[in-house]
C-alpha cells in the first residue's frame, strides 16, 4: 500500500539548535497517526516542514509514492495536506459559511459563490458527520464547533491529508470525544490524520500508529494496538535516567503549605486542575512530575497567587486562602513563599530593565532598594552586587540590562533574589530549562542547601532526572490531577511512567 | 527590534529626523519661489534673537513640557494617552472655576495654589473614568481618551457661551480673572530686579514646569511606584509575578497623566490669558504627543523637545510675518511635517542605522 505520506531524513536547524534530526516519518492511508513528545521535541517543526511553513535543511517528503518539493502552504494545500492549528484561524464576525468560502469566494460576486459552499458544506456535514449551522456567527459557537469549522475549511479545499496540532488543548472532555469521533469518521472515509499531541492518553483512545520524538529525534514508532502508555512515557521522557546524583537525606519538619481539593477553570471553562491536595512540609523536596501541559504551570500560578483561587483551600501557617478570600503574589510573598516562575523571560524577569532593578523585583518594598522614602540606587547596586556574588552570576555587572546574561545566568539571578528573601516556601517551576550544564549543578546545591536550612520546597520540572536527583517525595501529574505520590526511595521511573500515563492500580499495562 | 547603542538612539535618530523633516519644509518652500535658507534664518531668528522672541518660545515651551509629561507618565504604563487636549481643557475649567469664586476673597499666596490645584484635579478627573474604563473593562485608553477631547469640547461650548460667559458679551469667554489669580510675568519680575525687558507672555508658569519635569523624574526613576510602573509598562506578567495591582498602577498612572496636561492650563490662563477663552488648548495636548516620543518620554528629552516647537511655533509665526507668500497654513505644514518624521515616523531610521552602525 503507498504511504499517504512518506518523511525521509528531515533534519532542520535553528542556528546552532537542531529541531529536526535525521527524522523519518510514514502514514499509511486512512489511519490515524499520532506523533507525541514533549514539548521543544521537534513535533511543531515536522508538521511545519510537512505544511510549507519551512523548507527542510536536508530530507524528501513524498506524497502518494510522488516525492515532492513543498515550498509553502499553498503547496501543501495543492497536495492535499490541510492543517489545522492549535490557534484557529476563523473570522469572528463572519459566518461558518463565510467562514469556509474564505478564499474561494468564486468570483467578484458572492451570490453564485455562496449557493456552491452552501452545497459543499452540507455535502462534508453528510459524509463526514460534521454537522454545523453554516449561519451561525463563528463567535458565538463553543471551542469544540469553531475547530469543526476549521476541520471543514481544510476538507473544503479538498484534503487528504488532515494536520491536527494540539487539537484538543482547548476542548472540554465531551468535545474531545466528539473530535475523536469525526477523526474515527474521516480516516474510515479514507482521509490521513496526522495527530501532534503530547497526551499520552489520546494517542491511546484515538490512534493506529504513534511516533515518539525526543529532542529532535524521532525515538520510536509503534502500533498503538501492541504498546502501552507506559512504554510511551518511559520513551518521551527517555528511557534512561542516569540517577547520578541521590537527595541528601531529609528531616521532614513541619507542614509548610496545605493545599485541598484545589479545582481550577482557565477562561475557556476548561479544567487544568482538578481536586488538587497536596501537603508540603519544611525541609523537603516534593518535586512535580508529568508530561508538561498536565497542570504543573497552573499548579503553580495558583499556589503563587498570580491566578486566583477557584474552588478548593490552601492553608500557609495561620492562612486560609479560599476563593472569597484570595492571596495575590504580594501577600504570598509576605507569608514566606517564594516563587522562581517557569517562564523566566515573560514573568521572572522584566527584560529592558537593568540586573540591577530585577534583583528587587517583587521585593521593591522591601530593604534591597534602600531605607529611605525614594530607591537609592546606591542601595540597588550593593544589593545586587551582594547577590551576584553570592550566586556566581556572570557578568557580575549590576548595571548591566536582563536580556544581556546567558539562560543561566538570568536563572542564577532569579534564584538569588527568591533565596536570598530566606523564605519558608520555595516554589520553583523547571529550574534548569536552558541552563547550560556547569550552572544546574550550582543551583541544585542550591536548593540542597535552602532544604537544610528547613525550607520547603515544590519543584515542578519535566526532567525526570532532576526530579529523581533533588525530590524526597515525588508527586505525579496527569490531566491536571495528582495522579500519586511516592517516596522517592520507592520510586522507580516504571512506576513514574505509569502514573505520567495516567495508568493506576493493579490493570497497568 | 533593533537595538542601538545609547548616544545614536538620543542624539542621533532625532537629529536624523528633525533634518529630514526641515529638508522636506525647505523643498516645499523652494517649491513656493522662496528661497529656504533665508526663510530658515528668519524662523531661527524669530525663535530666539529678536527682541522678546525668547520670551513667546519659552511661553510655548511651557504649554509643550506640560503636556509632553503627561503623555510620557502614561507612557511609561504602555497606555497612549491621546486626551491632553481635553484634560488641559478641563484643567482649565478648574483653575478658573476657582478663580472666578475666590479671586474677590482670598490673596494670591492662597488662591494661585488652590487655582493650580483645581487645574490638576480636573484634569486628572477627566483622564480618571478612561483610565478607570481601561483598568477594569478593558475600553482601549486610545479610544476613549479621544472621544473624551469630544465631549470636553462640547461641554466647553455650552459653558462659555452660558454660565460662565462674562456678563454683556457675546464672545464666547470668562470675565478676567482678578489680580490675585494671576500668575506673574517674567518682565514684571525682571523690571522689579531693575532690568529692561521686553513685554511676553512667559511667566512663573515655566518653571513651575521644569520644576513638574523634576518631579517626574523623581516619581518615576526614584520611587518604588515609579518602579512598579515601568515594570508593568514592560512586562505586565512579570508585574502581576512581583505583586504590583496592575489596575490600580493604570488608574493612578491616568490620575498623574491627566493632573499634568491640566496645569497646562496654569500657563494660558493664569500666567497669559488671566481668562478662559474657547479652544485656548489650541492643539497643545496634541502636539504634547510628538513632544513626548521625540523626547524619548524622559523629561530631559521632553524640556528638549518642547523647546524645539516652541521655537518653531514662535518661529513660525514670524515667518508667516516676513514672507507674504508663506501663509499661516504654510507655517502649519512644516510644523506638521516636523511632527510627521519625528514622530509618527521616529523610528523610520533605527533599522538602518542599526545595519550601519553594525557594519562599521
Amino acid at each position: 500500500m503507498t504511504p499517504a505520506i512518506r518523511m525521509q531524513g528531515i533534519t532542520k536547524r535553528f542556528g546552532a539548535v537542531i529541531a529536526n534530526d535525521a527524522v523519518d516519518l510514514t502514514v499509511k492511508p486512512g489511519s490515524i497517526h499520532g506523533v507525541i513528545g514533549e514539548n521543544g521535541a521537534g513535533k511543531s517543526t515536522l508538521m511545519s516542514v510537512l505544511y510549507g511553513f519551512y523548507g527542510a535543511d536536508a530530507g524528501t517528503i513524498e506524497v502518494e509514492g510522488e516525492a515532492v518539493t513543498i515550498a509553502s502552504s499553498a503547496d501543501a494545500i495543492a497536495l492535499g495536506i490541510g492543517m489545522v492549528h492549535q490557534h484557529f484561524m476563523l473570522v469572528q464576525t463572519f459566518t461558518v459559511l463565510e467562514n469556509v468560502m474564505l478564499g474561494a469566494e468564486g468570483g467578484p460576486m458572492l451570490a453564485q459563490g455562496m449557493e456552491e459552499n452552501r452545497q459543499e458544506l452540507e455535502r462534508l456535514s453528510q459524509n463526514y458527520g460534521l454537522t454545523v449551522d453554516p449561519d451561525a456567527l463563528v463567535g458565538d459557537l463553543p471551542v469544540g464547533v469553531q475547530q469543526r469549522v476549521e476541520i471543514i475549511k481544510a476538507l473544503r479545499r479538498g484534503a487528504r491529508v488532515l494536520i491536527l496540532d494540539e487539537p484538543t488543548g482547548v476542548l472540554t472532555p465531551e468535545e474531545t470525544e466528539g473530535l475523536f469521533q469525526i477523526l474515527r469518521g474521516l480516516a474510515s472515509e479514507g482521509v490521513s490524520i496526522l495527530l501532534i499531541t503530547h497526551k499520552l492518553n489520546e494517542i491511546m483512545a484515538v490512534t493506529d500508529q504513534v511516533s515518539v520524538m525526543r529532542g529532535g529525534k524521532m525515538v520510536a514508532h509503534r502500533e498503538t494496538a501492541v504498546t502501552s502508555g507506559s512504554e510511551l512515557a518511559a520513551l518521551m521522557v527517555g528511557r534512561e535516567v542516569s540517577l547520578t546524583r541521590e537527595p541528601a537525606v531529609a528531616s521532614q519538619g513541619a507542614p509548610a503549605l496545605d493545599a485541598k481539593d484545589m479545582t481550577w477553570r482557565d477562561n475557556n471553562g476548561v479544567v487544568r486542575l482538578q481536586d488538587v491536595s497536596l501537603t508540603l512540609y519544611g525541609g523537603e523536596v516534593l518535586g512535580v512530575a508529568g508530561v508538561s501541559g498536565n497542570g504543573q504551570s497552573e499548579l503553580l500560578n495558583v499556589l503563587s497567587g498570580i491566578e486566583p483561587m477557584q474552588e478548593g483551600e490552601l492553608t500557609i501557617g495561620n492562612r486560609r486562602i479560599v476563593s472569597a478570600d484570595p492571596a495575590g503574589p504580594a501577600e504570598m510573598r509576605k507569608l514566606g513563599l517564594a516563587h522562581v516562575p517557569e517562564d523566566r523571560h515573560h514573568r521572572g524577569l522584566v527584560l529592558p530593565f537593568e540586573a540591577r532593578e530585577n534583583a528587587v523585583l517583587g521585593y521593591h518594598h522591601g530593604p534591597g532598594t534602600g531605607e529611605g522614602r525614594l530607591i537609592s540606587p546606591a542601595a540597588l547596586t550593593s544589593h545586587c552586587t551582594r547577590l551576584m556574588n553570592g550566586f556566581d552570576v556572570r557578568p557580575p555587572d549590576p548595571m548591566l540590562r536582563s536580556a544581556g546574561f546567558s539562560g543561566g545566568n538570568q536563572q542564577k539571578l532569579i534564584l538569588a533574589r527568591e533565596i536570598e528573601a530566606a523564605p519558608k516556601i520555595l516554589l520553583i517551576g523547571q529550574p534548569t530549562r536552558g541552563v547550560d550544564i556547569g550552572a544546574i549543578e550550582f543551583i541544585n546545591d542550591r536548593i540542597e542547601e535552602l532544604k537544610a536550612q528547613g525550607c520547603a520546597i515544590l519543584l515542578v520540572s519535566v526532567e525526570l532526572e532532576e526530579i529523581f536527583a533533588l525530590s524526597d517525595r515525588i508527586a505525579v501529574m496527569n490531566e491536571g490531577r495528582i495522579e500519586g505520590v511516592v517516596r522517592r526511595t520507592e520510586a522507580d521511573t516504571a512506576t513514574i511512567g505509569r502514573l505520567m500515563a495516567g495508568v493506576t492500580g493493579e490493570s497497568a499495562a | 527590534m533593533t537595538t542601538l547603542p545609547r548616544w545614536a538612539d538620543l542624539g542621533l535618530i532625532p537629529l536624523l529626523n528633525l533634518s529630514l523633516a526641515f529638508l522636506v519644509s525647505g523643498l516645499v518652500v523652494a517649491a513656493i519661489g522662496e528661497d529656504p535658507i533665508k526663510a530658515i534664518t528668519v524662523m531661527i531668528q524669530g525663535a530666539f534673537v529678536y527682541d522678546g522672541s525668547l520670551g513667546y518660545t519659552l511661553y510655548y515651551t511651557t504649554n509643550f513640557i506640560f503636556t509632553g509629561l503627561a503623555v510620557s507618565v502614561a507612557y511609561k504604563a504602555m497606555l497612549f494617552n491621546i486626551g491632553g487636549e481635553g484634560q488641559a481643557y478641563l484643567g482649565g475649567l478648574g483653575a478658573v472655576i476657582v478663580c472666578l469664586a475666590l479671586d474677590s476673597i482670598l490673596p494670591a499666596i492662597l488662591l494661585i495654589p488652590l487655582a493650580i490645584a483645581g487645574a490638576a484635579l480636573f484634569g486628572a478627573l477627566w483622564a480618571l473614568i478612561p483610565g478607570w474604563l481601561q483598568a477594569y473593562r478593558g475600553s482601549h485608553i486610545v479610544i476613549t481618551t479621544i472621544m473624551f477631547n469630544f465631549i470636553a469640547a462640547g461641554m466647553m461650548v455650552s459653558l462659555l457661551g452660558g454660565p460662565l460667559q462674562r456678563v454683556g458679551q457675546s464672545s464666547p469667554q470668562t470675565r478676567n480673572i482678578g489680580e490675585a489669580g494671576q500668575l506673574p510675568f517674567i518682565h514684571d519680575i525682571g523690571r522689579a530686579m531693575g532690568f529692561e525687558a521686553t513685554t511676553t507672555p512667559l511667566n512663573l508658569a515655566f518653571p513651575l514646569a521644569l520644576l513638574a519635569c523634576l518631579g517626574v523624574w523623581v516619581l518615576i526613576w526614584r520611587t518604588r511606584w515609579g518602579y512598579a510602573l515601568r515594570a508593568l509598562g514592560h512586562s505586565q506578567p512579570a508585574a502581576v509575578y512581583a505583586g504590583i495591582p496592575a489596575q490600580r498602577m493604570i488608574v493612578v498612572a491616568m490620575l498623574i497623566s491627566g493632573a499634568l496636561a491640566g496645569c497646562m492650563a496654569v500657563n494660558e490662563i493664569l500666567g497669559a490669558q488671566h481668562k478662559m477663552v474657547l479652544n485656548f488648548t489650541a492643539g497643545y495636548g496634541f502636539t504634547g504627543i510628538a513632544v513626548a516620543l521625540m523626547g524619548r518620554t524622559h523629561p530631559v528629552g521632553i524640556i528638549l523637545a518642547a523647546l524645539l516647537f516652541g521655537a518653531i511655533y514662535q518661529g513660525g509665526a514670524e515667518l508667516n510675518f516676513e514672507f507674504r507668500t508663506i501663509t499661516r497654513e504654510m507655517v502649519l505644514l512644516i510644523q506638521g511635517l516636523i511632527i510627521l518624521f519625528s514622530g509618527a515616523l521616529a523610528l523610520m531610521f533605527v533599522p538602518w542605522l542599526g545595519r550601519a552602525l553594525r557594519r562599521g
